[in-house]
């Protein structure tokens, strides 16, 4: 390949944010001075810098984190540091949300109007917005701008918003709740300072902690397992961690042996907790089985399911446990190395867990000699970048691979040609803190495990409750609990008044009626009412709400994350859409009775012939809805 | 397909195309591969044996089943994302691509069922009310797109008029994320990938109004035939679209005008400037034409050569898929480098000057 870039040279400012990730340059072949002495007869770069492909995403957030946006000449240094072709690193820039290739202001409220933040007020904070600082991304030459975004998963304590202010020490900051006097007030006090704000450490960081019980209400309660910690141990302590029992999982998965881990968490019948329920010990098991090496071992954090938000709790308050879950994994896997997948939206979870890594690492629990035993492991964090896809596992992949966050096909599966091509598991965080669960009290400990919940669905589960419930927030509770039960914890539906439907798993997930509120949340349970549990989202809306408008939100969200890659799911988010756009605006073309024969038609072939599971559910909430008339009546 | 000298109109200049004679011996092939084993499935009922390894497509090819592809060639890796040619698979829960599924013993597979008839139908559908697929699939072995819309049974106009084309390059600045979402009204529109063509040399054109986003070109520009990755797919959902790096034209790109993204292409959405403007001059007739096999004569090679010729002028060159040299590809001399062929000696009278001035007037110069 021959490396064609053109056009001006990087700034300073561009060329030290992104030799502070990769290094300085080593020649003139990948973007330094050039010396004909030494350049002129020997060409570097190559396989070296081409190996390096996995950076070229951490490249990209340098960039935008430094000057807010990718300029050519800043890709184009890019490319030749890593001998990227700047057309597929061009491709790679326009994939991801939070990137930008056009001139954009320096500083960035990103405003969630999704879902949860729809029955929150969003819809009027944006309208205030434009009225304050105009449309969305205007004006480009200003100071600051503001634009519409897709769930932050702070949907607990909606309206959300994110903020991302480049400089020196760039600002990343999730907020909620949020009005439009605050956000503004937030986007000047960043764009009056040259290192972008009051920042102290160079980290992300949360703006006015909050209570945790905000968040958590049920913190503190001893019945919690996997919260046990949340509100009560600090997150920053490697010291309070190790004395709540942190490591002791980790401890006797050493002591045990990777078989006997992968047999604790097989007779524990534990399955994923990211919404595919695969089992996790069969998964581990295919893993550890593979002759092919290396082995790699994946956390998704990449959690952006609308109304989810229970794995950046975890992150945010616990983050030493995914650490060590992650840890016992590798080791039952194999592996001896790590990639935790965090999306871009979560800067406190991503800072928290980048501390929490060091703080192991300096205490010995990563690195060449895990707790002392002969086991070599490390972790790496990788940031998304505003793309829900990257949450399906190869997409994910690809995305830390450095390439567009498009999914493969399967077959082949991850545990056999994975990341890089190479046996890996993937497991959501949330998957992996139950694994501490199973270990902490050793041996036999897969087999009391399976005794919570239900015989098919075993073990705590935590539920992220939202929208129209007195108390919103993450709770824990075993499989098996009713939503009725469930939604009495959360103090009912403020007012007494009526729910009009619940959103059982998110955007991709079914819309049910009050009618089952005595459904047991399992998934045999919820899989009786055509349902299913996903990643645990319930989201209620009483008889106030426009449901149209929210499945018209739900389909223009669809038709924003879709990767585009195949045919059913890049057009067929489109037509659905349209199809919503009319049936909310009361524009006929056709009967109504039509409209919605069409929306199945679509639907269909989207579930079927899509590559990914984004395509194969898009329509899955809007048809669940239409399917039940009083659901959707005006 | 010789052009027969006794149907030259008299008097033009002696420009004829001749095919070589066969060659004594053919050149050397590369060593059979070691026969797999192979393996038992049942396509439509029906026992298929099948090499390992091989996919459902070519499986059915071989048993003489037919499959759709969009998106599919054999020279390049399946990149499945058309999913046309999806079939049913026993105990899957979703439908596979069979252009890039692997065949596995017991394998049961249905290639006509109801519910692959209805993802066809409507991915077809979706392709055809969205982009312009009115040259899709002539030139491609499998048939034409409207061919499989009647086998289907497929109507694009369900979705509605299709709505304005986009400015010239409004589609390149669209942003991930952040569309345009259609009020009722619009609604009633079915949104479409048209745009003006892109014309910013003197060897083909782009016309992204016709791209089905197949990623075939973007697999011949780069790993698959010709390693210079001067297009990549850009953007994101709807708005994805092929790009050069921030839509540079092509002359200041990596390009190298090897043309084999013209080659793969399905829909017309890339085409030979030539051929572009005689369609736009309504002078292109492809049953006027005839295709006659050479070798290019510029280097030592000996890339296969497919001539089109209309009125006694090179209008296009493609090269065989099947030519175990080429493999269907070129570079710009063989699939460019052919306008000397067409500057005539000038003859008074000055006919035969090239595609925009056809002979055929000269009867009575000699």
């Amino acid at each position: 390949m021959d490396l064609h870039v053109v056009g001006p040279l990087a700034s300073p400012a561009e060329r030290a944010a992104v030799d502070a990730l990769l290094g300085p340059p080593t020649s003139g072949w990948t973007g330094g001075v050039r010396d004909p002495r030494t350049d002129g007869h020997v060409a570097r770069g190559g396989h070296a810098a081409r190996s390096r492909r996995d950076l070229l995403l951490p490249a990209l957030h340098a960039l935008q984190d430094r000057v807010g946006q990718i300029s050519q000449p800043g890709l184009n240094y890019v490319c030749r540091r890593l001998a990227v072709p700047p057309a597929e690193a061009y491709g790679v820039a326009t994939f991801y949300a939070l990137l930008t290739t056009t001139s954009r202001p320096r500083a960035v409220a990103h405003v969630c109007d999704d879902i949860a933040c729809r029955l929150a007020g969003a819809e009027a904070i944006c309208a205030d917005l434009e009225r304050r600082l105009g449309p969305p991304g205007s004006p480009r030459d200003g100071d600051v701008t503001w634009l519409r975004s897709p769930c932050l998963g702070r949907c607990e304590r909606a309206p959300a918003a994110l903020y991302t202010i480049a400089g020196e020490v760039p600002v990343r900051e999730s907020t909620a709740p949020v009005d439009a006097a605050s956000i503004v007030a937030r986007l000047e006090r960043g764009a009056s300072r040259r290192s972008g704000g009051d920042q102290t450490n160079g980290h992300a960081r949360d703006a006015a902690g909050p209570a945790v019980t905000d968040s958590v209400p049920q913190a503190g309660s001893p019945d919690l397992r996997l919260l046990r910690r949340v509100g009560v141990v600090d997150p920053t302590s490697l010291e309070a961690y190790l004395g709540s029992r942190g490591f002791v999982a980790l401890q006797e998965a050493l002591a045990m042996g990777g078989e006997a881990v992968i047999r604790e968490v097989g007779d524990s019948r534990l399955v994923g907790r990211g919404g595919a329920a695969f089992p996790t010990g069969r998964k581990w098991a295919a893993v550890a089985a593979q002759a092919a090496q290396p082995h790699y071992v994946v956390c998704n954090a990449d959690e952006s399911e609308p109304g989810t938000f229970k794995d950046r709790v975890l992150m945010e308050l616990d983050p030493f446990s995914v650490i060590e879950a992650m840890t016992i994994e590798g080791f039952a896997a194999g592996a001896s190395k790590g990639y935790l997948y965090v999306r871009g939206e979560y800067p406190l979870a991503e800072s928290r867990l980048r501390g929490a890594i060091d703080s192991a690492r300096s205490a010995g629990f990563l690195g060449p000699s895990v707790a002392g035993s002969d086991f070599a492991f490390d972790i790496e964090v990788r940031r998304g970048a505003g793309a829900y896809i990257c949450g399906e596992e190869t997409a994910l992949f690809e995305s830390i691979e450095g390439r567009r966050g498009e999914p493969r096909n399967k077959p082949p599966f991850p545990t056999d040609v994975g990341l890089f091509g190479k046996p890996t598991v993937v497991n959501n965080v949330e998957t992996l803190v139950n694994v501490l669960a199973i270990l902490e009290d050793g041996p036999g400990g897969g087999a009391r495990f399976a005794t919570i919940g239900t015989p098919d669905s075993t073990g705590p589960k935590l539920f992220c409750l939202s929208g129209h419930v007195t108390r919103p927030g993450l709770y824990e509770v075993p499989f098996g609990t009713t939503l009725r039960e469930l939604l009495e914890l959360a103090g009912g539906v403020p007012g007494n008044r009526s729910i009009r439907a619940i959103l059982l798993g998110g955007a991709a997930g079914t819309f049910v009626g009050p009618d089952a509120l005595d459904t047991p949340l399992t998934f045999e349970g919820t899989r009786a009412v055509g349902a299913a549990l996903g990643s645990g989202v319930v989201m209620v809306f009483d008889e106030s709400v426009d449901l149209v408008g929210t499945l018209r939100r739900i389909a223009a969200f669809f038709r924003d994350e879709s990767c585009g890659q195949c045919v059913p799911c890049r057009v067929g988010t489109v037509r659905q859409e349209e199809i919503l756009a009319r049936l909310a605006d009361g524009v006929a073309v056709r009967s109504r009775d039509e409209e919605l024969a069409l929306l199945a038609d679509i639907g269909q072939a989207m579930r079927d012939a899509s590559i990914c599971g984004l395509g194969q559910t898009a329509s899955s909430a809007i048809e669940s809805a239409f399917r039940q008339p009083e659901l959707v009546r005006p | 397909m010789t052009h027969d000298p006794s149907t030259t109109p008299a008097g033009v200049p002696s420009v004829q195309f001749v095919t070589p004679p066969a060659r004594a011996s053919r050149p050397p092939e590369a060593p059979p591969a070691e026969a797999r084993p192979s393996v038992t499935l049942t396509i439509d009922g029906r026992e298929v044996s099948a090499p390992a390894g091989s996919t459902i497509l070519e499986a059915a090819r071989s048993a003489g089943v037919d499959i759709p592809t969009a998106c599919y060639l054999e020279n390049l890796t399946p990149v499945n994302v058309c999913r046309v040619c999806v079939v049913e698979v026993a105990g899957s829960r979703v439908l596979a691509p069979a252009c890039s599924r692997r065949v596995e013993a017991g394998m049961e597979v249905q290639t006509e069922t109801e519910r692959v008839r209805h993802s066809r139908r409507v991915v077809i559908e979706f392709l055809a009310s969205s982009v312009d697929t009115s040259l899709a699939g002539t030139r491609v072995p499998d048939g034409s797109l409207a061919g499989w819309a009647e086998r289907y049974g497929a109507d694009p106009s369900r979705y509605g008029p299709p709505a304005p084309a986009a400015e010239a390059g409004a589609r390149d600045t669209r942003e991930p994320g952040h569309h345009h979402q259609p009020s009722g009204q619009e609604a009633a529109h079915a949104a479409t990938v048209s745009q003006p063509v892109k014309v910013d040399n003197d060897l083909y054109v782009r016309d992204y109004s016709k791209c089905i986003l197949c990623y075939k070109c973007v697999e011949a520009c780069g790993e698959d035939a010709q390693n210079t990755f001067a297009i990549a797919v850009a953007g994101r959902g709807f708005d994805a679209r092929i790009a050069t790096e921030w839509n540079t034209p092509l002359p200041q790109s990596a390009c190298v005008y090897c043309g084999n993204c013209i080659g793969v292409c399905p829909t017309g959405a890339l085409m030979f400037k030539s051929e572009h403007d005689m369609r736009a001059a309504g002078t292109w007739d492809e049953d006027a034409q005839t295709v006659t096999g050479t070798i290019c004569p510029y280097c030592g090679v000996g890339c296969a050569l497919d001539l089109h010729v209309q009125d006694n002028t090179i209008v296009k060159v493609t090269s065989p898929l099947d030519s175990s040299v080429t493999e269907g590809h070129l570079c710009i001399k063989g699939r460019f480098g052919f306008e000397f062929t067409n500057a005539r000696p000038p003859v008074s009278g000055g006919h035969g000057s090239g595609p925009d001035g056809p002979s055929g007037d000269g009867a009575a110069d000699r």
